[in-house]
């Protein structure tokens, strides 16, 4: 059950965010969501996160990109409209293969790269005029904010996080 | 610090051993092969069939430039000398067998120090933060650049025309038969005399470099707190090294590898073969790093640092596989007969060499050390650096043998033996430089930076 109180911890600066969310983390309190204004290297980690799968779509999008690449070049270049490559009239897509090496080079990219930003953006629940869900506009500029869910514990994780170098702290009420 | 242990000299003693007599079996035998031996071999090979008929072509290939020189009345006669001719070209091919197999293996692992000492200079120049770390197993490495420079210098001065056709002076006298108006032409530059000079002012530079940028590493370890001269110092001299090298380093591509064949020509070839020295470099310093942390020694280097050195194995075969490409698509797509004839040979005569080598030098590490995770496991890296290694042998082998023995190669005793005689030699000169001084360049100014690397 998702609690409808939260704290909010502001930080401004990466390195005091890093050290507080390990803090927390050894304190054994869940951790709901850190909004930064530039990815913070290791945050993942310290945070506990599953590591990305994204990497696995990205060679099996590439797959499919070389595939489509040479289903596509051999129906255009030999069976459509066969195609005497280098003065050398073979006809055969494997004989013909270094010239279909850059398009099916291009391709494995082409597709690995839109298709993993694509992935990561509905991943990340971000699509076209979705509104956005952070809950505080200078985390796009210079501050840092962990979000927090409150079981009942709402004075000990007020102690902890002022401990541990927060600026700002601010219980929410999510219900409103 | 590591010391040289007596396991490892007697080692590298038996490889040395064992390889000499190996390669000497195989030049003594092939030595005695006379022409009326390699007679009595093409008629038994004619009556198997199946072998004269893939020779006859690279007979030909070769053979052309002097039938062009040829006029057409002297045609029908030089037909009927063809038999005599032909075995006697082979006899030569058997006879070149075993300096082409001594001069790879020789230049491999000249290539392999070579390449850590550029892979060494640019990290003083980009002033890296996560290598520090490794600089004495590099300079470790490029310690073998003099001697394995000068020894691949002076099995090409010995061997002579054996490897390196135009070094016969037959081939620019317009008086001889064997005249090559091709060869002539380039004789300004293909000279034993300048590919002499001109090698001795490569190896010359690199080993200056080497030893002041050593000297300036150990140097800055024993300076006072704050003073960075000495670092500052080895910046200078990278910088100006790493222009030094690639302009170098493309010429002796040419002089030592590419002029065995002295018809063709490839304006990336410098490149091409820089970039399989990169990659025989650092595998060479992953595992050479995983080797004295399995001792117990260099213990800072943490799995970010095999990680990195992976991801440059990695990256340095993609590398590789583009310039090979770039190189073989152009002369296979444009098909003129003088440049594509290279790759002819090499595809019909050295075919499994020749894919085999793209194999293991291409789809094999991108598909092994593509996952991040795999990077970080030493006994993977290791074995994918084993792959590797061997498929940049053979890359250097497809390099050479075509020109000098055609189609009458086999990876047999003269070339195994070559390859575990240089071995030992640079394992020995390597480690017994590793054991001269401390692992960790405590002075670095970037060292903590280093040790507190992570990825």
């Amino acid at each position: 059950m998702e609690a409808s109180k939260v704290i909010h911890a502001i930080y401004n600066d990466d390195d005091v965010l890093m050290n507080a969310v390990k803090k927390v983390k050894a304190a054994k309190h869940q951790i709901e969501e850190i909004y930064t204004p530039f990815p913070v290297h290791g945050l993942d980690k310290a945070m506990g996160l599953a590591p990305t799968r994204l990497a696995i779509c990205a060679f099996l999008y590439g797959c499919v990109g070389l595939t489509v690449a040479v289903l596509m070049m051999n129906f255009i270049m030999i069976e459509d409209w066969p195609q005497d490559i280098g003065g050398k009239p073979s006809f055969s897509y494997l004989e013909n293969m270094p010239a279909f090496v850059p398009i099916m080079f291009e391709l494995t990219v082409f597709f690995a790269a839109h298709l993993m930003v694509i992935t990561f953006y509905l991943r990340s629940k971000m699509w076209p005029f979705k509104k956005a869900e952070n809950p505080d506009p200078r985390t796009t500029d210079d501050h840092f904010l962990m979000e927090l869910p409150i079981h009942n514990n709402e004075l000990e994780l007020q102690s902890l996080l002022s401990e541990t170098g927060a600026v700002e702290i601010n219980v929410v009420d999510k219900a409103h | 610090m590591y010391t040289l242990s007596n396991r490892l000299k007697l080692v590298s003693l038996i490889l040395i051993i064992v390889g000499a007599g190996l390669w000497g079996t195989g030049y003594y035998s092939s030595h005695h092969v006379t022409l009326d031996n390699v007679k009595t071999m093409l008629a038994e090979e004619a009556s198997h069939g199946g072998h004269g008929d893939s020779h006859a072509t690279v007979t030909e290939d070769t053979h052309a430039s002097k039938d062009s020189h040829s006029d057409n009345a002297s045609h029908a006669d030089a037909d009927a000398h063809h038999g005599d001719e032909h075995a006697e070209h082979v006899m030569h091919q058997i006879h070149n067998r075993p300096y082409s197999a001594l001069y790879i293996a020789a230049f491999f692992f000249m290539m392999i120090a070579l390449g850590a000492l550029a892979f060494y200079a640019i990290q003083f120049a980009a002033q890296a933060g996560w290598s520090p770390l490794l600089f004495r197993v590099m300079e470790g490495i490029t310690y073998y650049v003099l001697p394995g420079a000068l020894i691949v210098l002076a099995i090409a001065v010995w061997a002579g025309d054996h490897i390196f056709v135009w070094m016969n002076p037959d081939m620019v006298n317009p008086e001889s038969d064997k005249f090559d108006k091709l060869v002539a032409g380039k004789s300004a530059w293909l000279n034993t005399t300048g590919f002499v000079i001109r090698a001795l002012i490569f190896i010359g530079g690199w080993s200056l470099y080497r030893y002041f940028a050593r000297k300036f590493s150990l140097a800055q370890d024993q300076a006072p707190e704050g003073d960075r001269s000495n670092f500052k110092k080895s910046f200078r001299i990278a910088a100006a090294f790493l222009v030094f090298f690639i302009y170098t380093e493309s010429m002796m591509s040419w002089d030592w590898i590419m002029s065995v064949d002295p018809h063709w020509f490839s304006t990336l070839f410098g490149w091409y073969v820089f970039a399989g020295m990169m990659v025989c470099a650092v595998t060479v310093m992953a595992m050479i790093t995983i080797y004295l942390k399995s001792k117990g020694l260099l213990q800072q280097v943490n799995d970010s640092h095999i990680h990195d050195l992976a991801k440059f194995m990695f990256g340095f075969s993609i590398f590789w596989t583009y310039l090979w490409f770039s190189q073989f698509m152009l002369i296979w797509y444009s098909n003129i007969p003088e440049e594509v004839t290279y790759f002819v040979t090499r595809i019909e005569d050295y075919n499994l060499p020749f894919f085999g080598m793209i194999a293991m030098n291409f789809l094999f590490p991108l598909l092994l050390l593509m996952n991040s995770d795999y990077k970080r496991i030493p006994w993977f890296v290791v074995m994918a650096g084993v792959v590797i290694l061997a498929g940049h042998y053979i890359d250097i082998f497809n390099m050479i043998m075509p020109a000098t023995v055609g189609d009458r190669w086999f990876i047999g005793m003269p070339e195994i033996g070559a390859i575990l005689l240089f071995a030992g030699l640079f394992m020995f000169i390597v480690f017994y430089a590793i054991s001269k001084q401390p692992l960790i360049a405590k002075g670095n100014p970037f060292i903590k930076e280093s040790e507190h690397f992570h990825y």
